[in-house]
């Protein structure tokens, strides 16, 4: 039997491409990219990042000044746009303060604010400065902690951490912990934001690309760090509602290596197969996948063979992280809001910057942007440590 | 509600080596006396990968080990099958199951090197640990060790984290019909993050739950989350102190619970102003 389905009732996000949907969509309706050459701090990398803009000119203050970082300023931008905030405190009225949970994916949360007081140890103790909050900013939960506090919720709240499948996984956790009677609905999300961590760190990796990423194409040589946040309201679907759902999900570990992906994308293939079991779909009902896409040699390579295990060479996918970067923890939610994006407008984007696709890559790639009516799609996001997970959306058959 | 068994323990604190060792002192039988951890920890990992490896993955391994370990052998001794050893431990079929692990900080001896190295002039991050940066780095090794691709999830809830993995874990059990593995740990955090957030010992303690509700269980668990009551405290100083001094030692009331044989309530501090309420019944 197929899964109970979760209808997605509210959601937003807000990436290099912009605040709220609509700039999302306007921007992959347009082929307008939110990369630029690396601006961030005084890293003088040469590689392109999809920042989000005057993020530094909204702090957190009041009774959230603790919170203040990057990472939760991020947060907190995307959780007021498109009404999100609004909608969810309704949803908090019907169904109880408790009873609505929170799950939110990072990879590093706010250690932009641990870089910054390590550059202002005290020269004579090495102690970090007064002001430094680890709480409520580096650690992996202040991003949960200020959701639910934002939110006014009271409930179940945790941060998914594994690396670039947090976000997609937090559908997973969602979804189980409805079906346990832990909570009646979920707020779920991501956030990651630029840090010096992940820019030197990828640098130091080789992963970082010089130029605009190019996913799937011949010359690709890399990925662009980007920063995003994006959040869902979750409910059990009824019938008739027209709303998006969630039909299946996917998880599965490499068990193979640390940092690279399996050659042969084994592990990335069992979330597919997993998915659509879940969701009693045939791979030829699928319309759409949105890629995990980093646009490095490797981890293309081995989506390739993954999807080609499942899907064969007929299936159109794209990925989009030509238009916002790879956000990392945030990036299973914001191509998720993008996948509904298309389905409600009645599109499928192409797979932006990438001129020639690689010859050697089978995988039945999109360049621009197709119009054509979606029913179903899904969603793939992969990580470091060998983990994996595929989303499945659709809207309910009429 | 439905129960969960707790089928074996993994269990790595000062003082607490093992599940069997630490048994009579949780019970209250023996005195508690915070001796330092064993230094070979996580045989599992082959030398030279033990050696590179921090101590927080040789930590969360060690209590996943030991609990894997020590079902197989109940499991072989009811069915008067032999032995097992802990090198065996990737060959076993059943020794793949599905995993969560919860931490508030993950690997924070990483996390200082790399903010150290980001005040130095070339700023050259070192790729392994970058690599050994995310969260899920234990769990990237403990899948690698025993070849298991079943799904694996790593959070945090700051104090609370144990009690999100334990409801993640009892989630995931009751939706999968199948065995998790949860694995619980934090350490101290180094100088000066150690300023900031005071972790005062290494734990890590892991449970192996099963949906079904089996004879081969240590206690059988029954979750009653949102009923608002305090936490249960422990009676001896020195484990009331690890109790609120590390997050995943915010499961040590249930498991002295389980020691003692207990039929009743543990009430756990879930963080966040909450508790986690479950019923035990050996």
């Amino acid at each position: 039997m197929a899964i109970k389905p979760l209808a997605i009732t509210a959601y937003t996000v807000t990436n290099a491409l912009g605040r709220g949907t609509a700039a999302s969509l306007t921007a992959l309706r347009n082929g307008q990219s939110g990369l630029r050459p690396c601006d961030f701090e005084d890293a003088g990398l040469p590689t392109w990042i999809g920042r989000v803009a005057d993020v530094e000119d909204e702090p957190l203050t009041g009774k959230f000044a603790a919170f203040d970082c990057r990472n939760n300023r991020l947060a907190r931008l995307a959780l007021e746009q498109d009404g999100f905030a609004a909608t969810v405190r309704q949803a908090r009225d019907r169904y109880g303060t408790d009873r609505i949970g929170v799950f939110i994916g990072t990879s590093t949360s706010g250690i932009g604010a641990t870089e910054h007081a390590y550059r202002d140890r005290d020269p004579a103790t090495g102690s970090l400065p007064e002001t430094f909050d680890y709480r409520h900013t580096h650690n992996l939960f202040s991003a949960a902690d200020l959701t639910r506090r934002w939110l006014g919720l009271t409930g179940i709240a945790l941060a998914v951490s594994t690396a670039c499948s947090s976000s997609a996984k937090v559908f997973a956790s969602a979804f189980r912990h409805m079906s346990a009677g832990f909570c009646d609905a979920a707020v779920v999300g991501g956030v990651d934001s630029l840090c010096l961590t992940t820019l030197y760190g990828f640098n130091a990796l080789g992963l970082a690309s010089t130029q605009v990423c190019r996913p799937w194409d011949s010359t690709r040589d890399g990925l662009n760090i980007g920063e995003a946040a994006g959040f869902a309201l979750l409910e059990w679907a009824k019938p008739g509602d027209g709303r998006m759902r969630l039909l299946g999900y996917g998880e599965s570990s490499d068990a193979y290596h640390m940092t690279a992906a399996h050659p042969e994308g084994t592990g990335a293939a069992l979330a597919m197969e997993q998915a659509l079991a879940r969701a009693e779909l045939r791979p030829a009902q699928v319309d759409y996948i949105n890629l995990h896409g980093t646009a490095t040699p490797l981890n293309d390579a081995a989506e390739d063979k993954a999807v080609l295990r499942v899907f064969g060479s007929n299936t159109p996918c794209s990925s989009t992280k030509g238009w916002t970067g790879h956000t990392l923890g945030a990036a299973g939610i914001i191509e998720a809001t993008f996948v509904w994006l298309c389905l409600e407008h009645g599109f499928i984007p192409g797979t932006l910057n990438t001129r020639q696709p690689d010859p050697s890559l089978g995988a039945g790639i999109v360049l621009r942007n197709q119009e054509q009516a979606a029913q179903v799609a899904m969603s793939n996001s992969f990580g470091f440590g060998g983990t994996n997970c595929s989303l499945l959306f659709g809207r309910e058959k009429t | 509600m439905n129960a969960l068994a707790i089928e074996s323990i993994g269990l790595i604190a000062p003082g607490l080596s093992g599940w069997e060792n630490s048994r009579p002192v949780l019970a209250g039988e023996q005195p508690y006396h915070a001796a330092p951890i064993p230094a070979t920890i996580a045989t599992l990992l082959p030398a030279n990968e033990r050696r590179r490896t921090t101590a927080t993955v040789k930590l969360a391994l060690q209590v996943a080990q030991e609990a894997m370990v020590s079902m197989s052998l109940n499991n072989k001794h009811a069915n008067h099958a032999g032995t097992t050893h802990p090198s065996s431990l990737s060959e076993e079929g059943n020794m793949c199951v599905r995993t969560v692990l919860a931490s508030s900080g993950g690997d924070s001896e990483v996390l200082d090197k790399i903010c150290v190295t980001l005040t130095e002039p070339d700023r050259m991050v070192s790729p392994t640990q970058f690599h050994h940066s995310v969260h899920n780095t234990p769990a990237g090794y403990w899948a690698i060790a025993t070849g298991c691709t079943l799904p694996s999830l790593s959070l945090s809830a700051y104090d609370g984290s144990f009690a999100a993995g334990l409801q993640e874990a009892a989630a995931l059990a009751w939706t999968e019909e199948a065995r998790v593995l949860l694995v619980a740990y934090d350490l101290p955090l180094p100088f000066p993050l150690s300023e900031r957030r005071m972790i005062v010992a290494p734990f890590a303690v892991a449970l192996l739950l099963n949906p079904m509700t089996t004879t081969q269980r240590l206690t059988l668990l029954r979750l009653k989350p949102g009923e608002i009551q305090s936490a249960d405290r422990l009676n001896h100083a020195g484990l009331e102190q690890l109790r609120t001094g590390n997050p995943a030692a915010r499961s040590l009331p249930l498991l002295c619970a389980i020691a003692q044989l207990k039929t009743g309530s543990v009430a756990l501090d879930a963080g966040h102003e909450t508790i986690l309420n479950m019923e035990v019944t050996p």
